[in-house]
């Protein structure tokens, strides 16, 4: 221990105080540090009450008492408290498939078919089958509903943007224009326009007797909104995929689908994973805007946990809380997302 | 071939054909054949598809407008014309109660641009002043930075948009508030900044900078098309360009007047005001997108490979100019094309205005569907709103993008 603190030292020393203009430098952050860590400690540490109820919090620190008390709420809102353990399971349910499908051993056709059957298990759950009273849209919330939403349109948005990027990359005019236009309108259009056509548009545009909860609805249009992104990052890596390998598939007498799907694609996919988790990343936090529309998301089941006439204000604890899970997933999910572009990069994936 | 082409005029019809075909190449494609070309193989196939796509768009659009004459609304833009009874927290043109829908949508799209255009030039600023300190090899900064970073990327900006408004909102009363340098203050009701102005002048500070953009701009365009274009008799232009309407304003009698905030009574008078939810959003964008500019700035200095520095050091060159004669022009061909992206995710993102009450854009359209009913056509109005400038942003940074590009690999 010592010596290896003996062999950091000189490099710290440099690495702080080598030259004057860096001794400066170190200074000058110093004192930044000073007018952000201070108060934020005396905030979260020092003045903060631990336990305890909603009066005996100060206004001068944290109150981590609401997060004890409302913790539950926040991760799953309105659901009905004696059926928790279903959207509990739900989220075991899904950090299960994403664990699987991170490591590079599970990935075949075997996972391909256990993303369907488990998002239909977690509808079931969640909408309550096999109770006597089914549970609506309404009554979901916090971390389920926004890892459920977004593992599901992230599933459904993918098989689309797969068809888009093949009909975007191939000879037909028709087809190709189509795809052209629609991947441009999607990606122009930010979330909330889509958000307030799945709200405001959708239950007008459904011929009558046919109306879908809201969940439903956003759902719908979130998935047709992704699979545009999905689809240029797709796109990417079919570009990357040299023309060769369309044509030794052609000599051997393969079709147009085969080739796509037995030589193609599985190169491409390999090529853009590390692109396809960081658009991932951006999926998760955009699910946040489901807030927008009325939905009880996490953020949103953060926001109503403060308004509690019980519980007023706690608003920076709550958000806090939210901000916490959300860094956990996004950053464990990019260093994941770089340690697999270095695996990947290592044994030759992608062909040159 | 011409000479060929007449002597073929007076031959029987099959041998003109023969000299065609043996002369002058294969003939032309007609535009039947051209489109059968483009249009490619599987033709009906496509047709059907196509057709089916468009017959579910026909059927939810009919649907829409049945839905629409069953409660009784006129589709169409005539709502446009007609008043709008809702106030506008704030906006870059007069508008009150009563005026037309179209002046609502106006000013929510100019509050729109504001914010976008702000939040891309305070973003870039500060995401380059960023992504170099992270660069730097002070290992306390280079540390601080990567924690700024990882924590503003890895989190919702709609989250920290909610922080940012509960920050906006905790600042002290007017009164209580202490003023940076006498001249900043930040209270509950928002952010006060000095503003210049021109008092008794033709026209205000805003025509003035206006007219030296658009002055700037035609001067290089005019000098790039006599090929006069360099760097030193652009600068001139632009000198030129700004100085000219000032120096008007001053001839001409104006005044010009710093205007400081200052606390009378229970308020503060003067300067600037920026709304709490403008600063926010702003604050918001700003350092969300400067963070990932910071990233994107960051890996284009380190493309630059260590060979370039140590040959412009080997040449004499000392560090300013080797940052900008030799790595800058480098990284910005990585840096441009994802700054690009980077600028339009934030105007897109700018439309979460709508989460904490900024009059943008997306918030008036809400307003407008709410009120008239109109949401098909307030939503039209929206999506196409952003798409064009969407398209206008992305033709500008293309032409940007050309000039730093490679010069062999323009296309």
């Amino acid at each position: 221990m010592t010596t290896r603190l003996s062999r950091a030292l000189p490099g710290l020393r440099a690495g702080l105080f080598g030259t004057r203009a860096n001794t400066l430098v170190t200074l000058a952050t110093l004192l930044l540090l000073w007018q952000i860590v201070p108060p934020l400690l005396r905030w979260s540490v020092l003045d903060a009450t631990f336990a305890g109820e909603a009066n005996a919090c100060t206004r001068a620190g944290a109150c981590w008492a609401f997060v004890t008390a409302k913790l539950r709420f926040i991760v799953f809102a309105f659901y009905p408290p004696d059926l928790q353990w279903r959207p509990l399971l739900v989220i075991l349910l899904l950090c299960a498939i994403l664990s699987a499908s991170a490591l590079p051993r599970f990935w075949g056709r075997s996972l391909i078919l256990a993303w369907p059957l488990t998002i239909l298990a977690c509808w079931l759950l969640m909408q309550g089958a096999f109770t006597a009273t089914p549970i609506p849209s309404n009554q979901w919330g916090g971390l389920p509903v926004t890892l459920f939403v977004w593992a599901l349109c992230f599933a459904a948005a993918t098989p689309i943007a797969v068809l888009l990027a093949l009909a975007r990359r191939s000879t037909l005019g028709g087809l190709r224009t189509f795809a052209v236009l629609y991947i441009e309108l999607m990606r122009g259009t930010p979330m909330v326009a889509i958000l307030y056509v799945a709200m405001l548009i959708l239950p007008m545009a459904l011929p009558d007797g046919l109306s879908i909860d809201k969940m439903l609805r956003a759902i719908i249009m979130v998935t047709l909104f992704w699979a545009a992104y999905i689809a240029e990052v797709i796109r990417a890596g079919l570009q990357a995929v040299p023309n060769g390998q369309t044509e030794a598939a052609t000599a051997l007498g393969l079709g147009y689908w085969r080739i796509q799907g037995l030589v193609i694609l599985p190169q491409a996919f390999r090529i853009v994973i590390p692109g396809i988790v960081n658009l991932a990343i951006g999926f998760l936090l955009a699910t946040s805007l489901l807030a927008v529309i009325g939905i009880f998301d996490l953020l949103n089941a953060a926001r109503a946990s403060a308004a509690d006439p019980q519980w007023l204000g706690f608003y920076n604890e709550a958000y806090i809380v939210v901000a916490v899970i959300y860094f956990v997933i996004c950053f464990g999910a990019s260093r994941y997302s770089q340690w697999l572009e270095r695996r990947l990069g290592n044994s030759g994936a992608a062909p040159v | 071939m011409e000479h060929f082409r007449n002597s073929g005029r007076n031959a029987p019809v099959a041998d003109r054909r023969v000299f065609q075909i043996a002369l002058s190449g294969p003939p032309r494609p007609s535009m039947a054949e051209k489109f059968r070309t483009w249009w490619g193989g599987w033709p009906w196939g496509q047709l059907a598809l196509l057709a089916v796509f468009a017959a579910l768009g026909v059927l939810f659009i009919s649907n829409v407008l049945e839905n629409m004459a069953r409660i009784g609304i006129l589709p169409g833009f005539a709502f446009l014309s007609s008043s709008a009874n809702f106030e506008i927290g704030e906006s870059p043109i007069a508008f009150r109660a009563g005026d037309t829908y179209l002046r609502a949508l106006l000013a929510g799209l100019l509050n729109t641009l504001k914010v976008s255009l702000l939040g891309c030039l305070l973003a870039t600023i500060l995401g380059v002043a960023v992504g170099v300190a992270g660069l730097s090899r002070n290992l306390l900064l280079s540390r601080f930075v990567r924690w700024f970073i990882e924590i503003t990327r890895n989190t919702p900006l709609l989250l920290q948009l909610f922080f940012w408004m509960a920050l906006a909102k905790a600042l002290p009363a007017p009164r209580q508030a202490s003023g940076l340098f006498d001249a900043v203050f930040l209270t509950n009701r928002g952010v006060y900044i000095p503003s210049l102005s021109f008092v008794g002048g033709p026209f205000g500070i805003a025509a003035a900078l206006g007219t030296a953009a658009v002055g700037t701009l035609f001067l290089i365009i005019v000098l790039r098309a006599i090929g006069k274009l360099t760097r030193r008799s652009g600068m001139v232009v632009a000198g030129l360009s700004v100085a000219a309407p000032f120096a008007y304003l001053l001839l001409a009698g104006a005044q010009p007047a710093l205007d400081l905030p200052a606390l009378s009574g229970f308020n503060i008078r003067g300067g600037l005001n920026l709304s709490p939810e403008f600063a926010a959003l702003l604050t918001g964008l700003v350092v969300k997108f400067a963070a990932l500019i910071a990233e994107i700035v960051r890996a284009g200095i380190q493309s630059v490979g260590k060979g370039q520095w140590e040959a412009a050091r080997a040449l004499g060159l000392h560090d300013g100019q080797i940052i900008r004669l030799v790595v800058m022009p480098q990284a910005l061909r990585v840096i441009t094309p994802l700054t690009t992206s980077s600028y339009l995710d934030l105007t897109k993102d700018s439309s979460l205005a709508v989460a904490i009450g900024f009059p943008d854009l997306v918030s008036i359209v809400n307003t407008t569907a709410n009120t008239t009913g109109q949401s098909m056509e307030a939503l039209i109005i929206l999506i196409g709103a952003f798409l064009t400038i969407n398209l206008a942003l992305s033709a500008l940074m293309n032409i940007y993008n050309n000039r730093v590009a490679l010069k062999g690999s323009r296309r």
